[in-house]
């Protein structure tokens, strides 16, 4: 399923979504930066609360399909422009990481 | 191929709101000249562990890549205090990051496996008060 789609279907709130035909293959859930890029595959769904603007280059790495900040989280003020360069999708969703997950899994 | 390609850059000390610039722009090459998406990944996450590390435990440094006909070769060299203990580093885990950087989610400890993991090759270079170099090679 696409990025948009499934952002759609997840009611995700855009925060920016530059390339929304990327695929989206799996759910990785996490925090700390090196086990994302240790750990989560190309395509997938990454989930986390960390908002700070280095996620924007682990996700861009590590080739996730996007960035999906749960519990509500905001991203810092300056991301946006950051991700629209490097073509990173970022999402906001109220939901737990656990719900994210399971909502996605139903759908890929 | 003929000549090697070789990219170069300073990458800055305790800069983080631009750190993995290098990286990123290595990622960019790569794709430009065709690499296969799985090899520009495995470079562009070991290349990134290495360049987050020279920021935050050695203040900057300097990075190479070289595109060889086999192999693409990452150097990440800096003058920074050095690996007193080079196995133990490399452990998942260890980890003296302090806490401000904790906070931004680097301080796993697994940069270092993660260079080892997604490369052919590695070597760790380091002096206690001198500096560190490592050397990385991934063959496609
Ligand atoms: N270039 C370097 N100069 C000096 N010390 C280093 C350097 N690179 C790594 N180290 C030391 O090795 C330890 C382990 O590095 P590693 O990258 O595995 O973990 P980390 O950087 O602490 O956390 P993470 O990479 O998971 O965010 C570091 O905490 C630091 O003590
Ligand atoms: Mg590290």
């Amino acid at each position: 399923m696409t990025v948009k789609s499934l952002a759609e279907k997840l009611n995700l709130e855009t925060v920016c979504c530059p390339c929304p035909e990327k695929e989206v293959s799996g759910v990785y859930i996490g925090d700390l930066l090196s086990w994302v890029m240790g750990r989560a595959k190309a395509g997938d769904a990454w989930l986390t609360i960390m908002s700070n603007v280095n996620i924007v280059a682990v996700a861009a790495l590590a080739d996730t399909a996007a960035v999906i900040l749960t519990e509500g989280v905001t991203v810092d003020e300056n991301i946006t422009a950051t991700a629209l360069a490097k073509g990173v999708n970022i999402f906001t969703s109220r939901n737990p990481a656990y719900e994210t997950a399971v909502d996605i899994s139903k759908l890929i | 191929m003929g000549e090697p390609l070789v990219f170069t850059f300073n990458v800055d000390g305790g800069d983080f709101t631009s750190a993995g610039q290098a990286s990123v722009a290595v990622k960019k090459n790569l794709s430009q000249i065709g690499f296969p998406p799985e090899v520009i990944r495995r470079v562009s996450i070991a290349m990134y562990e290495g360049e987050i590390n020279m920021v935050i435990h050695a203040d900057g440094g300097v990075a190479t890549v070289k595109v060889d006909e086999n192999c693409i070769e990452i150097v990440l060299a800096d003058k920074g205090p050095g690996i007193a203990d080079v196995e133990k580093a490399m452990q998942e885990g260890f980890s003296t990051a302090p806490d401000e950087v904790r906070g931004l989610g680097f301080g796993a400890g697994m940069g270092l496996p993660n260079m080892k993991r997604y490369t052919d090759e590695m070597s760790i270079d380091s002096t206690v008060g001198v500096g560190t170099t490592i050397t990385m090679k991934v063959n496609y």
